[in-house]
């Protein structure tokens, strides 16, 4: 007969977690910044169509770093719970708050009950009026969900990184310069000998909930105004309008296609109108 | 939430498998009763119960599309609501209009609104304009029992098609029955209790190819035409300035006409037909 060996739920915890970060850290790393005009996403992530970074609702937006098929699983979870409640009560009524708590009951249920927690951290993100009234929600693989002050770091390394962010961000930036924030930040971590990386616009993921629109806030920037932001030249922060255009959001959409929300369209007088003023 | 946790905290699994990308298949398992056909109705005729929307056109012009509706909801005899706006973008490049019981088209309007949006950010793909008129038919064919029983509404979806190869024939128009759909429509169609003038108007005085512009005048004066001969059909109120709700579908994306803009061209219509009263 096999014996049955004792193990302290103290120890049990201590595996899981262990099994979570290591999980975690082996993976690339995303940033979530507030900025003058809205609330930046930037990852690291080497495909275009397998996103960390993703639009919940109106102003929520949602990040994530870790195994894929976990967190997208998350991430449906709270596109449906979103729309559920917008539908439900007003679309003012879904908020990042309420996503971030139901986040922390799932991830917190998953952790002591199965015997293996999801390898994942996730930002909620939810813009706001002012970059004082953006909220950040970072939500770790145990259910503990934290309120951010503005910007921080998830996935490998994120103690470095949240350290660069923290002596070079400041919420009043603009796009372009809280875009290189966030690449330098990640930039510092991981290169040969603990040298500083440059990291290419087509190994990252960037989009905004831009806090000028109205309805539907979240856009991708992409290609040529991605480029642009990174080199830094003034010219390149107003392109960076309407190019929701070369994400994959239709197989068949061309560029500069702005979009708009269908709720929100009769209050918008014309769609991409509300270029951040960069 | 709509549908119950369990006590560790856990979401039903419907909220976090693969399953569907569609906003009602989805509803109909944590909450049919949101799903206006999955409502059991008691016998008999409910026709006279609820305020009727009425009469909307649509236009397929050079590079889009125009879709308008007058403003009055009634009830039997009875103006129900002057101002009602029947008229709506479904997303960022179709558009819907509701005729028929109100309250239903309404929340069918949402509906399908929150489902093209849902498959959007489920999918990271927006749903091809056949697609979303597809999905529009068969909400509609859930409805039927309560259409049946005097509660029908019934859809005009118009859209700019982004997968058009010509972009002047990008603007499609599709219409619908009680049973479904979706049938696609040529140049123009309308819907309603005023539609059968309103159509007319427009068989006379619709062309290919006519301009956006041109064809939001078109819309107006068909809706005048429409307010002329049939009573459920309200025409532009100048005292109240109550004007048509006027939307366009183009590769920009849809776009609702501003109340100065509609005012003009209603004003404008109203002038002529001084002049000349049959247009």
């Amino acid at each position: 007969m096999a014996m049955q060996f004792y193990a302290s739920p103290e120890q049990i915890m201590r595996d899981r977690s262990e099994l979570a970060r290591k999980g975690i850290a082996r993976g690339r790393s995303a940033v979530v910044v507030s900025f003058a005009d809205g609330v930046l996403f930037v990852a690291e992530n080497l495909s275009s169509t397998l996103h960390k970074v993703s639009e919940i609702y109106d102003r929520i937006g949602f990040a994530a770093v870790g195994r894929y098929n976990e967190f997208e699983n998350l991430r449906r979870a709270g596109v449906r719970m979103a729309d559920l409640n917008g539908l439900s009560y007003d679309r003012r009524d879904v908020t990042g708050l309420a996503l971030a708590n139901s986040y922390a009951q799932i991830l917190g249920a998953i952790f002591t009950e199965q015997s293996k927690p999801f390898e994942v951290e996730i930002c909620v993100a939810e813009v706001g009026a002012t970059p004082e009234e953006d909220s950040l929600y970072r939500l770790t693989y145990d259910g503990s969900v934290n309120d951010e002050p503005g910007r921080m770091a998830m996935g490998g390394q994120a103690e470095a990184i949240s350290g660069v962010l923290k002596s070079n961000h400041r919420p009043d930036m603009s796009l372009g310069d809280a875009v290189r924030v966030a690449v330098q930040a990640l930039g510092s971590v991981g290169g040969e000998g603990g040298a500083a990386r440059t990291i290419a616009a087509h190994q990252l993921e960037v989009a905004v909930l831009d806090r000028g629109r109205v309805g539907r806030t979240f856009r991708r920037i992409t290609g040529a105004a991605l480029t642009a932001l990174l080199d830094g030249g003034a010219a390149g922060e107003a392109p960076a309008e309407g190019d929701r255009a070369q994400t994959p959001t239709t197989p068949t959409e061309e560029a500069h296609k702005p979009t708009t929300s269908a709720g929100s369209a009769d209050l918008e007088d014309k769609p991409g109108q509300n270029p951040p003023e960069a | 939430m709509a549908a119950g946790f369990d006590p560790s905290g856990r979401l039903p699994d419907v909220f976090t498998n693969a399953g569907t990308s569609s906003f009602t298949a989805f509803l109909s398992k944590v909450a049919p009763e949101m799903l206006p056909g999955r409502r059991a109705l008691p016998p008999g005729m409910a026709a006279d119960l609820a305020p009727h929307a009425t009469t909307i056109v649509a236009i397929a012009a050079a590079g889009g599309v125009v879709m308008a509706g007058d403003r009055r909801a009634t009830m039997g005899n009875l103006i129900a609501q002057r101002d009602i706006e029947k008229v709506h973008p479904a997303d960022a490049y179709s558009l819907v209009g509701i005729a028929g019981t109100a309250g239903i088209g309404i929340e069918l309007m949402r509906l399908f609104q929150v489902e093209l949006e849902h498959y959007e950010k489920i999918e990271g793909a927006m749903l091809s304009l056949d697609g979303k008129a597809n999905r529009l038919a068969s909400m509609i064919r859930g409805n039927i029992g309560a259409a049946m029983q005097g509660l029908a509404v019934i859809p005009l979806f118009a859209g700019f098609d982004l997968a058009a190869k010509d972009p002047a024939l990008a603007g499609r128009i599709f219409s619908f029955d009680v049973t479904g759909g979706p049938y696609g429509e040529t140049g123009y169609d309308a819907i309603g209790s005023g539609s059968l003038f309103a159509k007319s108007a427009l068989k006379k005085r619709f062309r290919p190819g006519l301009s956006v512009d041109d064809a939001v005048r078109l819309a107006v004066e068909a809706l005048y035409d429409a307010a002329d001969d049939d009573t459920a059909t309200g025409g532009p109120d100048l005292i109240r300035r109550i004007y048509p709700v006027v939307m366009t579908a183009t590769a920009e994306g849809t776009h609702r006409l501003t109340d100065a803009e509609t005012s003009a061209i209603a004003e404008s219509v109203v002038a002529g037909r001084m002049e000349n009263p049959g247009g």
